[in-house]
């Protein structure tokens, strides 16, 4: 049961990551982006990930998606602007060869990784354990988080703003 | 039985088909979502390491700081594109070249 579940998850990942690249229009390529990134959620589930899969539907499948769908529609971009500049064969060969030596260097890699077997505790992965974690031993990068995303909204306003 | 090398593998082959995208397309919507993809594949085999080899939680607050920096870079990314089409009506990498020519 599992091991299906797995195996259907990871194929609609990744499928809707291909369709996400090989796709024209941005609007079809956020929609199968969505499909992906909800499968994920999937997956993170099956990891005991409880608290990760709420804000990986929440934030990465609703909130980034809503802002990035939200953009394209807002430029409303015609059939010539989203013309590409035709490519070479060459590039494209080049690209992927280099991509799949990458994703094929990366696989051998983790095939030698062996950790054995964990325990795991109770609550594992809950909102009460990853707070205690994160409010405690990640205190610091936690603040600094906090700061970012506060430059980041203020960055964003003045940018977007016609004039200052 | 599931292990560790199942996610290590599907997040290998999902953050080069994100680094795929990066490189290969000019639409920079495409470009932007294609780097959202790569961090999602580094947060699956965060959270992977996190059940299958420390046991800890650790993994689930790296993967919680990636998602508010993606939030971050989402956020800031849209707004360079919007102030860029407003003012040279494209959003094709190839055909911003001024820091270039």
């Amino acid at each position: 049961m599992q091991v299906a579940l797995f195996y259907i998850l990871a194929t609609l990942s990744v499928a809707g990551g291909l369709l996400m690249v090989g796709q024209k229009n941005p609007l079809a390529g956020a929609f199968s982006l969505i499909l992906s990134l909800c499968s994920l959620a999937g997956l993170v589930a099956m990891l005991h990930a409880e608290f990760v899969f709420i804000l990986q539907v929440l934030v990465y499948a609703g909130a980034i998606m809503v802002l990035i769908i939200f953009t394209i529609m807002l430029l409303n971009l015609k059939k010539e602007e989203l013309q590409e500049a035709p490519v070479g064969w060459m590039r494209l060969l080049l690209t992927a060869t280099l991509c799949a030596l990458g994703a094929f260097g990366a696989i051998q890699v983790f095939g030698e990784v062996d950790p054995g077997q964990v325990e795991l505790a109770t609550g594992f992965g809950n909102i009460e354990s990853v707070g205690r974690s994160m409010l405690s031993d990640f205190v610091y990068p936690f603040e600094v988080i906090s700061l970012i995303l506060l430059v980041a909204v203020v960055g964003v306003v003045l940018l977007a703003k016609k004039v200052i | 039985m599931i292990g560790l090398h199942h996610y290590l593998y599907l997040s290998a082959i999902l953050f080069f088909i994100g680094a795929f995208g990066v490189l290969f397309r000019r639409n920079l919507l495409v470009i932007l979502m294609s780097i959202e993809l790569m961090l999602n594949a580094v947060n699956l085999s965060f959270i992977a390491f996190s059940r299958h080899a420390t046991g800890d939680v650790d993994g689930h607050v790296a993967a919680f700081f990636v998602m508010a920096l993606a939030a971050a870079e989402a956020g800031i990314g849209l707004a360079i594109l919007v102030m860029l089409f407003r003012n040279r009506t494209t959003v094709q990498a190839d055909d911003l070249t001024l820091m270039r020519d």
